[in-house]
């Protein structure tokens, strides 16, 4: 049976057809080629899917073997069990959604084949990712995807910017990357194997060779790079310079959550890494609240919906940190659906603005995009929490665990939680506000050519909202519970779970009026605000300014010794030095012995009858 | 009356050889000293009929016929040789209108 290479490589099959021959192929055909092949996989993954929940047994398929060393082999094997399941089902189905979106949203690009490439080839790498049995299959997803995410972003690459955040992003997570793989060298050095069923069964059952803290603080590097956490969240926002369709596919939907997906994976580690599992979901809520506040005081739709994204990843991290990692998975199915509508949403409402981003000039568009509005309406109140919607079921089971887990949940983590779960949904609904409510703010000429996107967009618009509705009533924990068991209550406070799901009710609903009573009245109101704590506001508007500390801290530094010490010294004066004094060496030894080249016959044919009579001479006296 | 000398006994072979020489050296000293290329041609053809006696004197002195037909290989060579190095000679002529071969020291270093 090949089924599960089939899913990985059907992608791969499409890239190279679209990427090879795609510009003569017209785009009829590239469509189809391009959203057909991940619809394949998404039908095979479906029939697995349904195989697997008869069975319950993990399905292991082994490729080839791609290096042996006398008995040690390292073999390409896909596994399949119920969280890779979930996670192929997330990564073929709302990865062919966004392909379908894609044939409206680029249908005037000139770049239309390698577009679809592209993307064929990061679904191809992330199918490596999610389905690889051991950390070397899911390490060449990892960077392949990494891959794919730079192309994206720097897509439309003729505008230096656009290259430039692909630069970042892939330098950024060239930082994680590294100890992404010191983990692996440290897990292969203790275990003898990369097979992650095996690490997570040694790591059960006793003590191994390596400390489960160490690797899983290497591991937890990489995956602050890959799903931008502190301090290596940087990129993400930037990447947003990719076309709509990539930020809602890779930088919201899948490739980000991979660093959690990882987590997910390797769990046996991190159950025996308090310390790891303490840091990771210290990290998550920082990021949490920190990428939150700063999307209040954006102005592009896509960097709040960025910053956003980079909240939410703070929120899964929270629960794999606590021990709940069904729940974070739960809330990277739930966010996929609402945060890729949203992208979605928001691509449609910037095609319908002819290439506008910036939410001051926008307003007033409920009348005139009532699909992309209600849509959008539906994945606001999701990611807001407001019941039930899926959102609030995964975000709720996330702060109940962050309050109540026997394994690190405390109040601290709690309180940041929710109060970033009340600035979620502030900050959504004041998106939505000075989106799609009150006056319009656009110019005249852009108002003029205000159209609904066509229906391979607004349809899929639909279905990510019909999902992000419904999506939170499949229980995801309790399907993952066998694989990844949920941790225990502290008994002391099992009385408070019904409390907290009022709490978490009241927190949506307080935000909605927050952004109503500032956004929905008069405009002075927020005027007032901004004068008032003009210094906060600039620094979130600002970003708390960590690009210019880094910047500043690490880039002018970088800079001065490479220019200083790399460049001046080692490069032009020792490197460039050394070969241009054995050139100058050659050179002159040339300039000396090229006066022997006369150009002069007679004086060769003497020479050379010279050396024959000296040849004669010696061969004689030594007869 | 004078005494008639006696006759000089000369072998064959040595006189052979001793022409073969004075024809190579005379080439030779051509080929050094003369300045004009259609000479100096001359002169290395000189040489070559030089070596080619040698040839078929020894030959000749061990009763081989290998040697002889040596020597007609070697003229058919030496045509084919010749046939290529007039129009060299030719062809550098056109370009610089000279037969002097200092004309011709372009590969000076």
């Amino acid at each position: 049976m090949n089924a599960l290479k089939l899913i990985v490589l059907l992608p791969l099959v499409g890239f190279l057809v679209n990427g090879l021959i795609g510009n003569r192929l017209g785009k009829r055909a590239v469509s189809i080629i391009g959203c057909g092949l991940p619809l394949i996989s998404f039908a095979i993954t479906v029939a697995l899917f349904i195989q697997l929940g008869a069975s319950g047994q993990p399905r292991i398929e082994a490729a080839y073997t791609w290096a042996a060393f006398g008995t040690t082999t390292f073999d390409i094997a896909f596994y399949f069990d119920r969280l890779s399941a979930v996670m192929t089902l997330i990564v073929t189905g709302v990865g062919t959604l966004i392909h379908i979106y894609s044939i409206g949203y680029m249908k005037d690009d000139d770049s239309y084949a390698r577009f679809f490439a592209y993307l064929n080839m990061f679904l191809f790498f992330m199918l490596m990712l999610v389905l690889g049995r051991s950390l070397l299959v899911m390490f060449v997803g990892w960077e392949g995807v990494g891959l794919a995410s730079y192309l994206l972003i720097g897509f439309w690459f003729q505008d230096p910017v656009n290259a430039k955040a692909g630069k970042k992003a892939f330098i950024t997570n060239r930082v994680g990357d590294a100890g992404f793989l010191l983990g692996i060298f440290l897990l292969y050095h203790a275990l003898g194997t990369l097979e992650m069923d095996r690490i997570n069964a040694a790591f059960l059952a006793g003590p191994v060779a390596v400390s489960a803290s160490l690797v899983g603080i290497c591991l937890f590097i990489g995956a602050t790079g890959k799903s931008a956490q502190i301090p290596l969240h940087v990129w993400l926002p930037d990447a947003m310079a990719g076309p709509t369709p990539v930020s809602a596919l890779i930088h919201a939907a899948t490739m980000v959550t991979a660093g959690v997906y990882m987590i997910a994976r390797l769990n046996g580690i991190y159950l025996n890494a308090p310390a790891a599992s303490q840091l990771v979901a210290a990290i998550g809520v920082a990021t949490a609240f920190f990428a939150a506040t700063i999307a209040i005081a954006q102005t592009d739709i896509k960097k709040v919906l960025a910053y956003s994204t980079i909240s939410q990843l703070g929120f899964m991290f929270v629960a794999l940190g606590v021990g709940a990692y069904g729940v974070a998975v739960f809330h990277l199915m739930t966010h996929a659906f609402f945060k890729a509508c949203l992208f979605l949403g928001a691509g449609s409402v910037i095609h319908a603005l002819s290439g506008e981003q910036d939410i001051r000039k926008m307003g007033g568009l409920r009348k005139r995009i009532p699909i992309t509005y209600w849509t959008f309406l539906v994945a606001t109140a999701a990611i807001a929490g407001i019941p039930p919607l899926a959102g609030f079921w995964s975000k709720d089971e996330i702060l109940w665990f962050a309050f109540a887990s026997g394994s690190g949940g405390s109040f601290l983590v709690f309180g940041i939680a929710a109060l970033t779960a009340l600035l979620t949904a502030f900050y959504m609904f004041r998106l939505f506000w000075l989106v799609f409510l009150g006056p319009s703010r656009m110019d005249p000429d852009v108002e003029h050519h205000v159209h609904e996107s066509p229906i391979t967009m607004t349809g899929v618009l639909v279905v990510l909202a019909g999902l992000s509705a419904v999506g939170g009533f499949i229980s995801i924990p309790h399907f993952l519970e066998p694989l990844l068991p949920l941790p225990a209550v502290q008994p002391a406070l099992k009385s408070f779970q019904m409390p907290l799901v009022a709490l978490s009710v009241a927190l949506g609903l307080l935000g909605l009026a927050g952004a109503w009573y500032f956004y929905g009245g008069p405009a002075g109101r927020t005027k007032a605000i901004k004068a008032r704590f003009g210094g906060l506001y600039r620094l979130l508007a600002g970003k708390y300014f960590i690009d210019e500390a880094y910047e500043f801290f690490l880039g002018r530094p970088l800079h001065w010794i490479s220019d200083h010490v790399f460049l001046r010294i080692g490069d032009r004066a020792l490197f460039d030095g050394t070969l241009h004094g054995l050139a100058g060496l050659a050179r002159g030894s040339a300039g000396v012995l090229s006066r022997v080249q006369t150009g002069n016959l007679h004086l060769y044919a003497l020479l050379v009858l010279i050396g024959s009579f000296l040849c004669l001479v010696w061969s004689w006296a030594h007869g | 009356m004078a005494a008639r000398r006696e006759p000089i006994a000369v072998d064959k072979v040595q006189l052979l050889l001793s022409l073969a020489v004075a024809m190579f050296a005379l080439g030779l000293v051509g080929v050094i000293v003369r300045r004009n290329v259609l000479v100096m041609l001359m002169c290395m053809e000189l040489m070559l009929n030089g070596v080619n006696l040698s040839l078929v004197t020894f030959a000749q002195q061990l009763g081989s016929t290998v040697g002889a037909v040596l020597v007609f290989l070697i003229f058919v060579v030496a045509t084919a040789e010749i046939a290529i190095a007039i129009p060299i000679v030719l062809l550098l002529v056109r370009r610089k209108r000279t037969l002097d071969l200092d004309a011709y020291s372009d590969l000076k270093g």
